[in-house]
């Protein structure tokens, strides 16, 4: 239900200032309000990366993705949801351990300190 | 050598495949496909009404014949031989020499003359064409029938349940379901399976015609009865596709199928014919195993031939074991040797469960020496051995009953009995691999994964059934070659978490991204961060969320509180012993009347509060801690209470104070972290109110001190506790369990519990007591010294969150705005308390 484009209400089309960079904790996530949205916003300092998806796990409808532990599978980064450890890869969105549906992802930028994310 | 095949069916496929296999180059080959996709995998043709597309079922890609130079003609069916010229001509109008032309032209379905069949909504059930067309009908359609109760036609009916259509039948002419395979009372017993699934079953109906104007809206029997469906599916059988053999004079056999000699070869000496095309001693093979058979004795007949050697290899097809085991609709149905005989030279054991819906036959000797064959229905976990047992004429049990009976901890069993078969046990039938093969390809070729397994033998790649067995045979050839089977971690660590302790502490490693960086690769994941944050805990003791460890810590233990529905969190204070003061259960009702929180006792005395908000927690912890309490660790793989009965203080039979004694064990390893949760208890005498015998350790008062027992469990699967130390004073016990908990600590896999890690240590509860209480290893001073080091280092992990601005800033649930809360959160009123809405009610 996540996955299909149209739903979006807001039109994709700024970057947004989330937070700075030292707001986000290292090797993990936090969680950014964009009106009426939540979006989990990842700073995978191993990999020097950043990664914004859903905050929302589809499979319980949990608001809940940005306290996951993140880690990688074969090299690609994902995330892991808190409840029932369903895992999804934080560039496609999609679900890695079983079949829930794919999840939103958002590009990143960092500018003088600043975390900005597209949306 | 120009060799022209004619069909790119399985069996057709398979050829290809054995030939390049054995001598690349070789041979010239060009293969021709009526289909206008490559060769794909019709047995799991139903899985492409679940979800798989027809490039998951095609056997290899066209990219593999253009490598392996075979020319593919797809959508191109031959339509001409001429014998003497030894050339066909295609469809499409190529003509091509050959030296050797082999047929693998499949079958097709099988319709019945029936009155009506050529209507819309009439379907045959075999190609994807066929399925796609199904499908599309299928949108408009509520009742669905198949005619045929075979093998086929339950696939079929299978595939109509997987499409929505919840009324569907099942017609067949014969008085039972898969007529072929099973005898009445085992038919009946899949039937009642079915129809519980929502089939409904007609047998012994003969169809007379298909009803309605353009469309099928029925159909009627002979029996002048009706059944009103929108579409139908048929799936009788199939007959060989024999057209082109027979009209360029090939002999085909009276029931068609084109005949051939134990070498695959026609009446035409250059003509072969492989698969469900060819008739071998009157018997046509509708199974693929068989097929894949011929497409070997043909390939390794032609390769002999090649080289030079004589053409009457040594290689022959000599008919085929038609053993089938398969999953219908969800129920399990196995058929080997011959499952109907009943003369006198036979004795039969039957097992019948009309409760489950199981059914067990089994065919033996009259001297009781052999299987014959057998049966089963709704239960068939033993077919793989009973087929071995069966082929290999292995002699039987003296109670071979215990073949059929529900094997209940079987483990030991199954695997003495795989080492009982023979080299030659044909294990994987589809691609016809022997018990050897794949026990060499474990201690020669390295194999150590199923994986691996399947790409150095192809056992497994067929239909799958053997798979099982494979793992048995694999676990069984690494032990015998010595090999230690080692748990590592996941694809960062190649250690076992044993392994991994030991390294972390000799290197003396504090951080999570140290550990990685020295021991492992990559990034890590959720499987590796808990059990090395676990490790380091457990070594050092120091504060979890420091030295960038937060965010490798387990989601409960990252926040110090358990996650529950509606993503807020529970928080537990430790009571220890089970022991509170009136004031501090006040303050506990105070904080949970000020925070909106709902309380319960829990299971291990203490209580219990939900529903926090994130940004509550550090709030709620600072009044809690100024009243007194500090973390109950419920959040953690640690230990979690020590529970107490009253005991001698207040207790008429109480023999020691085990109030006292619980607390003192409890501050003792209040923390301690450990590969699973620890739960411990103490009752005051041999009543045992404490229910201490289900605790990872627990005590109880003896007139002479305690008796200590270690690895019990509750949980799924629960476990007494064993004794390891009788009559022994407080001092000693607790020396014990300081013991006791190190070896433990140190040795077991992540997310063991003690029980299961006792139940895998080799020796049992003997050695325990040797390496614990009389020391074996030399290790028990080590021991007691480093659980020192643990106690004296212990403090409150929520005392420090929350003193520390930079931790605490982390119990926000929104980073640009901290002060709000989450507003997906709701809740509803149960019993004058609050509850989280239920899942799937939240929407973003």
């Amino acid at each position: 239900m996540n996955n299909a484009e149209p739903v979006c209400a807001i039109e994709r089309k700024n970057w947004f200032q989330a937070c700075r960079v030292e707001d986000v904790v290292h090797n993990g996530g936090v969680c950014v309000k964009y009106g009426e949205q939540q979006i989990a916003l990842f700073h995978f300092t191993r990999r020097k990366e950043w990664f914004a998806i859903q905050n929302e796990c589809p499979h319980k409808m949990q608001m809940a993705l940005s306290r996951g532990m993140i880690g990688t599978q074969q090299d690609e980064p994902k995330v892991a949801c808190p409840f029932h450890k369903k895992t999804f890869s934080l560039v496609t969105g999609q679900c890695l351990s079983g079949d829930e549906c794919a999840i939103e992802t958002y590009p990143v930028k960092v500018e003088n300190g600043h975390v900005y994310i597209f949306i | 050598m120009k060799i022209i095949i004619i069909g790119n069916g399985m069996v057709g496929y398979k050829f290809c495949e054995k030939l390049v296999e054995r001598s690349p180059a070789a041979f010239d080959i060009t293969v021709f496909g009526e289909e206008l996709r490559p060769a794909y995998d019709r047995v799991h043709l139903s899985d492409y009404f679940i979800g798989k597309s027809g490039e998951d079922l095609h056997l290899n890609t066209e990219a593999w014949y253009a490598q392996n130079k075979i020319t593919l003609h797809l959508g191109d069916p031959v339509t001409g031989i001429n014998r003497p010229e030894k050339t066909i001509t295609s469809f499409k109008g190529i003509t091509l020499p050959y030296d050797v032309l082999v047929m693998a032209t499949g079958s097709a379905a099988m319709v019945p003359p029936i009155h009506g069949v050529e209507k819309k909504g009439v379907f045959v059930y075999r190609t994807i064409e066929d399925l796609d067309l199904i499908r599309g009908y299928a949108k408009n359609a509520k009742k669905a029938a198949v005619l045929g109760g075979g093998l086929l036609g339950l696939e079929a009916a299978k595939a109509m349940l997987d499409l929505g259509i919840k009324k569907t039948h099942v017609i067949e002419f014969a008085p039972r379901l898969m007529p072929r395979q099973l005898d009445d009372i085992g038919a009946a017993t899949l039937k009642n399976k079915l129809t519980a699934l929502g089939l409904s079953i007609h047998t012994l109906k003969h169809t007379y015609q298909v009803l309605g104007e353009e469309r099928v809206t029925g159909i009627q029997f002979a029996d002048e009865s009706e059944l009103s469906v929108d579409m139908l599916v048929i799936s009788t059988g199939i007959k060989a596709r024999d057209e082109l053999a027979s009209q360029c004079g090939i002999e085909t056999g009276a029931r068609g199928g084109i005949v051939v000699n134990d070498q695959l070869q026609t009446s035409d000496p250059s003509v072969f014919a492989i698969g469900e095309c060819a008739v071998h001693k009157d018997m046509i093979y509708g199974l693929v195993a068989p097929g894949y058979e011929m497409a070997e004795v043909l390939a390794s007949h032609l390769c002999q031939a090649k080289a030079g050697g004589s053409r009457t290899g040594k290689k022959t097809f000599t008919g085929f074991d038609m053993s089938t085991k398969l999953k219908l609709v969800g129920t399990d149905v196995a058929s080997f040797g011959d499952p109907f005989i009943s003369t006198e030279k036979v004795r039969t054991i039957l097992f019948e469960d009309k409760l489950n819906g199981i059914y067990k036959r089994l065919n033996i000797s009259s001297d009781g020496k052999h299987l014959l064959g057998g049966i089963l229905v709704g239960e068939a976990s033993g077919y793989n051995m009973l087929l071995q047992q069966y082929k290999n004429k292995m002699l039987l049990p003296s109670n071979p009953e215990d073949l059929i009976l529900m094997q209940r901890d079987d483990k030991k069993e199954s695997s003495d009995s795989i080492a009982s078969l023979p080299d030659d046990a044909l294990i994987c039938s589809c691609e016809g691999v022997t018990k050897d093969t794949i026990c060499r390809s474990v201690s020669e070729s390295g194999c150590e994964t199923i994986d691996a397994i399947k790409k150095c033998t192809k056992a497994g790649t067929g239909c799958g059934g053997c798979v099982p067995m494979m793992k048995d045979l694999l676990v069984h050839t690494m032990k015998l070659n010595g090999k230690y089977i080692r748990n590592v971690l996941c694809e960062h660590f190649a250690y076992s978490r044993q392994e991994l302790y030991d390294l972390i502490k000799i290197h003396g490693l504090k951080s999570f991204n140290e550990v990685l960086d020295r021991f492992g690769k990559g990034d890590g994941c959720e499987l590796c961060k808990p059990p090395v944050s676990s490790i380091l805990a457990s070594l050092w003791n120091e504060m979890i969320l420091k030295k960038g460890n937060d965010t490798a810590q387990d989601s409960n233990d990252r926040f110090l509180a358990n996650i529950q529905k509606g993503g807020t969190y529970s928080v537990v204070p430790r009571i220890p012993g089970g022991e509170i003061t009136p004031d501090k259960l006040i303050a506990i009702g105070g904080v949970a009347k000020k925070y909106n929180l709902y309380t319960k006792i829990t299971g291990a005395q203490r209580i219990d509060l939900f529903g926090a908000h994130i940004s509550d927690l550090p709030l709620i912890w600072e009044e809690l801690i100024a009243a007194g309490f500090e973390s109950g660790h419920a959040y953690g793989k640690a230990l979690r209470t020590v529970k107490s009965c009253v005991g001698s203080t207040w207790c008429r039979f109480g023999l020691h104070d085990s109030v006292s004694y619980a607390i003192r064990i409890e501050e003792r390893y209040r923390g301690l972290r450990a590969p699973h949760k620890l739960k411990s208890a103490v009752s005051g005498c041999i009543r045992e109110c404490a229910e201490a015998r289900s605790k990872d350790f627990g005590i109880i008062a003896t007139e002479k001190g305690w008796n200590l027992f270690v690895c019990g469990n509750g949980g799924s699967k629960p476990q007494h506790a064993v004794l390891l130390a009788s009559d022994i004073d407080s001092e000693t016990c607790i020396k014990y369990i300081d013991r006791f908990l190190m070896f433990y600590i140190t040795t077991a896999d992540p997310l063991t519990r003690t029980a299961p890690w006792l139940n895998k240590m080799e020796g049992g509860i003997d050695y325990l007591r040797n390496v614990v209480v009389h020391d074996s290893l030399g290790m028990g001073v080590q021991w007691e010294k480093d659980m020192q080091l643990l106690v004296d280092s212990y403090s409150c992990e929520w005392k420090a969150a929350i003193e520390n601005p930079e931790i605490r800033k982390r119990f926000n649930h929104f980073v640009n705005a901290p002060a709000q809360k989450d507003p997906a959160v709701q809740f509803d009123e149960l019993r004058g308390q609050k509850k989280p809405a239920s899942w799937n009610k939240i929407t973003g």
